[in-house]
């Protein structure tokens, strides 16, 4: 027996692309607009949010016939604070320096729309294998769309991918800045994550008629 | 038997239950873990006063490298000749000067107390070298460095970092491009301790002028910038009767 059915495949491919938790379900727009200046930023982002995605599903899910319906938003809020709280001591006392990276974006977990929505929509009505599956996927769809406008926001703002200059000195005025190139400090800004998420958006529909809303 | 997980009793049980669960867990982790998230912030802290003082490991001119971790007891050891405690008009030697927190010194000079300020010589070629430890705030949260100074009062070597600016802008105060501009700058203008300020529009982004007490400010992030700046005045100004007496020495 394969280890994923057609069905489970679907649960972890979906929402890579036409049910992405971002550019369809237009869910997380926050964290991606507030973090996604740097790619190493958006990187980091994407794997722990993969990380609390994929454990909290399992977690809630196997916890699904015992929570009391009354409290369930505040049994969700406490397992994804907690599972935040384990990566971040985790990451300070064994890779110090990403852990200074993450710190930052700890609320922004918590917080995170699409986690507290896989919770509620998935995992309280689904057995733990799906339930990973559906919250590994999930995170996966964020992340790439993250990683996206990281790449393009760096690239463009600043002339640089993961630090590195790739489009020359801006100072000394090398590579194409020697051809008059300017770093787009607007790229810098978080309209600009905006109008990226819209164009990817665009993108996205163009090519796939099926996502197009009728009236 | 199936659970009536409707009842309030049984809500009130479950959620007592799970809080003692969670809670035990974190704490299980945190005190198992704190001794080497300590050893961690202190190391950080030695790398970031040799950094200030250029005891590193860039490889290029954009790179930020501290001396490596199991390399910097000894580093520090070797470079760091004196640290200082000054307590009003008491200067005391201490070796573990490095570990004073500037937060608690803060509210223990609001609560009216006089602050413990840290004071570190470092030699290296030769040089003898006063580095300033600093704490303010940016725009979101705390902003902090160690300021390297030599006996004129010029800045040798700088390193700022942050806990919350953003990720692109403000953030970028611990960017080798940000500090490295501070090397150069006095922190006098005609015998007046006036500190750097991070200015905005000096025309000057290779900062060729060190002759200006400014450094060109980073682009969208103007009050982490003022922060910076405000945090170098109000930190001269507490050290400035010790630095009167290094000048003196001189």
């Amino acid at each position: 027996m394969a280890l994923l059915s057609k069905k489970d495949t679907n649960l972890i491919l979906d929402p890579l692309a036409d049910n992405n938790p971002i550019t369809i379900q237009v869910l997380g727009i926050c964290s991606a607009l507030a973090i996604t200046a740097e790619l190493k930023a958006s990187i980091v982002m994407a794997i722990s949010v993969l990380f609390v995605m994929g454990m909290g599903n399992v977690v809630i899910s196997l916890m699904r016939n015992i929570i009391p319906s009354k409290i369930r938003i505040i049994v969700q809020l406490i397992v994804v604070a907690a599972l935040v709280i384990m990566v971040d001591q985790v990451l300070k006392a064994f890779a110090y320096e990403l852990s200074k990276t993450l710190s930052v974006f700890v609320g922004l977990i918590i917080t995170n729309c699409i986690i507290m929505g896989r919770f509620e929509a998935f995992a309280l009505a689904n057995g733990t294998w799906r339930s990973f599956l559906d919250g590994i996927g999930n995170a996966a769809g964020y992340g790439v769309i993250l990683i996206i406008i990281g790449f393009f926001r760096e690239l463009l703002g600043s002339g640089t991918l993961l630090g590195y200059k790739v489009l020359g000195d801006p100072i000394t005025k090398t590579g194409l800045y020697a051809i008059g190139y300017e770093n787009n400090g607007f790229m810098l800004l978080s309209p600009m994550a905006l109008i990226v998420v819209g164009l990817i958006i665009w993108v996205q529909r163009s090519r796939n008629k099926a996502l197009i809303e009728e009236n | 038997m199936a659970i009536n997980t409707e009842k309030n009793s049984y809500t009130v049980i479950f959620a007592a239950i799970m809080v003692v669960i969670v809670g035990s867990l974190l704490a299980f982790i945190a005190s198992s873990l704190s001794e080497k998230i300590g050893e961690n912030q202190r190391l950080e802290k030695q790398q970031n006063i040799l950094y200030a003082m250029g005891v590193n490991e860039n490889v290029d001119e954009g790179s930020v490298n501290f001396v490596s971790t199991d390399k910097v007891a000894a580093e520090f050891e070797k470079y760091i000749k004196e640290q200082l405690v000054i307590q009003g008009d008491k200067i005391t030697k201490d070796d573990n000067a490095y570990l004073i927190d500037l937060k608690k010194q803060e509210t223990e000079a609001k609560a009216g107390n006089v602050r413990k300020l840290p004071l570190f010589v470092g030699e290296k070629d030769g040089k003898t070298y006063y580095i300033i430890p600093m704490r303010g705030k940016g725009l979101w949260d705390a902003v902090w460095g160690f300021m390297a100074l030599d006996d004129n009062m010029v800045v040798q070597g700088v390193f700022f970092d942050h806990k919350g600016e953003t990720p692109g802008l403000g953030a970028n105060i611990n960017q080798r491009y940000f500090m490295d501009d501070f090397t150069g700058e006095s922190i006098l203008d005609n015998n007046r301790y006036v500190g750097i300020s991070v200015a905005k529009g000096n025309n000057d982004p290779i900062n060729e002028r060190k002759d200006d007490n400014a450094v060109d400010a980073l682009a969208g992030a103007t009050i982490t910038g003022d922060g910076v700046s405000a945090m170098i005045r109000q930190t001269v100004n507490l050290y400035k009767p010790y630095l009167e007496t290094i000048r003196a020495k001189k």
